[in-house]
C-alpha cells in the first residue's frame, strides 16, 4: 500500500510558517529565559562553590543551562491548544473526518509546533549567551560548542529525536484533554517535565544511586541526554545508549498514543441531538 | 441500490450522575452512578444517490447523531449502515474521503488562516490532484461568491460569510454526498436564501446527495423533496414534502377583525381558537364548511371589519405533530 506523506507534510509546513507569525509571544518567552538562564546559573555556581567533585563540570553545567533555555519550548508543556479548544466546544469530532490517520496528523502539528517554537528562541539565545556573554566579559558564564565534531554530530541526532519524543508525549496531553473535555487536563504535565528531565537540576547531579533509573527514563530523553551528548559528558557507548533510550520510548509512546487515541475517538460525544 | 443503508441504528450514551449537593460529589469521587441516555432508538431508511432529505425534530432528538453515525464520527450502539458499500465508522477514512460535512455551529477552517490556505491545506489532506483542486475551488468560489473573502483570516468573517467558505470547503474533493447540520443556523434573511439556492442548485445539477437538518421548516419547505421527523430517538415519520403538506391542507385559519371587543363565540361548524382584542380566529375544514359561508355566519352575528383567511403555519403543523408523539420534553 502506498501511503503518500502529502497531507501531513502540508499540515506541518503550514503550522510551522503559523508559529513563526507569534513573534512577539516569541520574543516575550526569550526574555523571560534569559533572566531564568542567570538565575540558574548564578544558583548553580553558588552550589558547586560550596561541595566537592561532580560529575559535571561547571563550564559544562552552564553549557547545560543555555541549552535548556534554548531549547525550553522543545518540551512537551501542555496540549496543542487548538485541539485543546476543539475538545472544550466539541469540534474535535472534525478531526474524524479527515481521510487520514488521526495519530500522525496530530503527531505533526506537534512537531510543527515544537520545532518552530525552539528554532525561534535558540537562535538568538545562541547569539547572546555564546556570541555577546564572552564578549562582555563574562567566558565563565558562556555558551560553549559542542566538544567535538562527533559530539556535535551525535547531538544533531539526539535532539531531533527529543523534537520527536516530545511531540508524541504531546498527543498524549491531547488524548488527556480529549477524553476529559478540559484543557486542564494536562496541567500534570510540567510536574513531569522539570523534575526527571533535569530541567530543574541536571539528572547527572542528583544521588548516584537514583542514575540508571534516572537514565532510563522517558523525560531523560527531553534534556539531560542530549545535552550532556553535546559537551562529551556522555560520549561513545554511552551517547549511543542514550540515543537507544529515546528512540525506545518513542516508540512505546508512539505505540502507547496510537492505542489511547482510537480508544478515546471510539467515546467521543459532540454535543448536541 | 440505495447509495444510503440505515437499518436498526441505535446509540446509548453512558452519561454520570450526581446526587445533588456536597455529599453527593464527595459520594461521586468514590463510586460514578452512570446513567444510560438514548439517542437513537433503532432508525431505518434508504436514500438513493441524488435524493434531498430533510431531517427535522425537536432539539435532542436525534438528528446531529444520525449525522454524525452516518459520517463515521460515531460509533453506533447496535444497528447496521452502509454507504456506497462501506460501513463508515469500520472503514473511515475510505469513507470519509467521499463525503463532505457542515456542522452550522462548528468550524472547519483554520481561524487565523487567510480562507485560501485553509482550502490549499483541506485540499492537501484530501490528496486532491492539483489541477483539479484549483478548478475545482475556482467553481464554487464563483457559485457561492466568496472571491472577495478569500485572502481574509476566517475570524474577520461574518457568519454568512464564514458558513459559505464552510459550504466551499465542504465540497473541495467532489463529495458524492454532503450532510449539513443545520447550516442556516443564525443567518440572515439574504444569507439564507442564497444558501438555499446554492444546495438546490448543487443537488440538482451535480447529482449530490443532501442530508440536511434544521430548525427551520422554510429550508425544508425551499430544499427538501423527502422529509424525515424524528422524535424520541425514533423515526415519527418518512414521507414528501407534498403529502406532509396535504395532511394540513386541510385545515385553515379565518381571521375576523370586528369593529368592538370580540366576545367569546361559538359558530356551527368551526372551532374559535382565540380571542383577543378585536381579533376572532376560527379554525374550519373547506371542505365540510366552505370558506364563503363562515363568513356569512360570522358577518350576521357581528360587525366586521376586515376578515382574512391563512393556511396553518408549517412549524405550528410539525409542533403539533411533535406534541401528538409525545416527542418534546414536558
Amino acid at each position: 500500500m502506498s501511503v503518500s506523506l502529502q497531507p501531513y507534510l502540508a499540515v506541518l509546513s503550514a503550522r510551522f510558517s503559523l508559529m513563526l507569525q507569534y513573534r512577539t509571544a516569541a520574543l516575550a518567552g526569550f526574555a523571560t529565559q534569559c533572566w531564568w538562564g542567570v538565575i540558574k546559573i548564578m544558583v548553580l555556581s553558588a552550589f558547586y562553590a560550596s561541595s566537592g567533585r561532580q560529575p559535571m563540570s561547571l563550564a559544562q553545567t552552564i553549557t547545560y543551562v543555555w541549552l535548556g533555555q534554548a531549547f525550553l519550548a522543545l518540551l512537551p508543556w501542555q496540549a496543542d491548544a487548538d485541539l485543546a479548544v476543539a475538545a472544550e466546544t466539541g469540534g474535535i469530532g472534525y478531526e474524524r473526518l479527515r481521510p487520514v490517520d488521526t495519530h500522525t496528523l496530530w503527531l505533526m502539528r506537534a512537531i510543527a509546533w515544537r520545532a518552530a517554537n525552539a528554532s525561534l528562541r535558540a537562535v538568538p539565545m545562541f547569539a547572546i549567551a555564546g556570541l555577546l556573554v564572552p564578549l562582555a566579559g563574562l567566558a565563565a558564564w558562556s555558551w560553549r560548542l559542542p566538544s567535538s565534531p562527533t559530539a556535535a554530530a551525535l547531538f544533531a541526532i539526539s535532539i531531533s529525536l527529543t523534537v520527536l519524543l516530545s511531540s508524541a508525549m504531546t498527543v498524549l496531553l491531547d488524548c488527556a484533554v480529549v477524553a476529559l473535555k478540559t484543557r486542564r487536563a494536562s496541567n500534570i504535565a510540567p510536574l513531569f517535565v522539570n523534575t526527571l528531565s533535569g530541567m530543574i537540576v541536571p539528572l547527572a547531579l542528583l544521588p548516584g544511586w537514583a542514575q540508571s533509573f534516572l537514565f532510563w527514563q522517558p523525560f531523560a530523553g527531553l534534556v539531560d541526554i542530549p545535552y550532556r551528548i553535546y559537551f562529551g559528558n556522555l560520549a561513545g557507548a554511552a551517547a549511543w545508549a542514550g540515543i537507544a533510550a529515546q528512540g525506545l520510548w518513542i516508540v512505546i509512546l508512539v505505540a502507547a498514543g496510537r492505542l489511547w487515541l482510537s480508544r478515546v475517538m471510539d467515546r467521543i460525544e459532540m454535543q448536541g441531538g | 441500490m440505495p447509495q444510503i443503508i440505515v437499518d436498526g441504528l441505535s446509540k446509548r450514551f453512558r452519561v454520570a450522575v450526581r446526587d445533588p449537593g456536597l455529599s453527593g460529589a464527595v459520594r461521586g469521587l468514590f463510586k460514578r452512578r452512570m446513567r444510560e441516555v438514548v439517542a437513537l432508538d433503532g432508525i431505518s431508511f434508504a436514500l438513493e444517490r441524488g435524493e434531498l432529505l430533510g431531517l427535522i425534530g425537536p432539539n435532542g432528538a436525534g438528528k446531529s447523531t444520525t449525522i454524525k453515525i452516518l459520517s463515521g464520527i460515531l460509533r453506533p450502539s447496535g444497528g447496521r449502515c452502509e454507504i456506497d458499500g462501506l460501513v463508515p465508522w469500520m472503514e473511515r477514512v475510505k469513507h470519509v474521503a467521499r463525503i463532505g460535512v457542515v456542522f452550522g455551529q462548528r468550524t472547519q477552517l483554520w481561524w487565523d488562516l487567510p480562507v485560501v490556505e485553509s482550502f490549499d491545506l483541506l485540499a492537501a489532506i484530501y490528496r486532491v490532484p492539483p489541477e483539479r483542486y484549483v478548478r475545482t475551488r475556482d467553481s464554487y468560489v464563483e457559485l457561492l461568491r466568496i472571491g472577495s473573502l478569500l485572502d481574509t483570516p476566517l475570524r474577520q468573517l461574518s457568519l454568512g460569510q464564514r458558513m459559505r467558505c464552510e459550504i466551499a470547503a465542504a465540497l473541495l474533493h467532489e463529495p458524492s454526498i454532503l450532510f449539513l447540520d443545520e447550516p442556516t443556523i443564525g443567518l440572515d434573511a439574504v444569507s439564507k436564501l442564497a444558501l438555499r439556492g446554492f444546495i438546490s442548485e448543487l443537488n440538482r445539477s451535480r447529482g449530490v446527495t443532501v442530508i440536511l437538518t434544521t430548525h427551520d421548516m422554510q429550508d425544508i419547505e425551499a430544499l427538501a423533496r423527502r422529509v424525515i421527523i424524528i422524535g424520541n430517538g425514533k423515526i415519527l415519520r418518512d414521507s414528501s414534502f407534498e403529502s406532509m403538506r396535504e395532511d394540513v391542507l386541510a385545515e385553515r385559519r379565518l381571521v375576523v377583525e370586528l369593529a368592538s371587543e370580540a366576545p367569546n363565540v361559538q359558530i356551527e361548524g368551526a372551532t374559535l381558537l382565540h380571542h383577543e382584542g378585536r381579533l376572532l380566529t376560527f379554525s374550519f375544514d373547506p371542505a365540510k364548511l366552505p370558506a364563503r359561508q363562515l363568513i356569512e355566519r360570522v358577518t350576521s352575528r357581528f360587525e366586521v371589519e376586515d376578515v382574512r383567511i391563512e393556511d396553518v403555519a408549517i412549524e405550528e403543523v410539525i409542533a403539533r405533530f411533535y406534541a401528538m408523539h409525545g416527542a418534546i420534553e414536558a
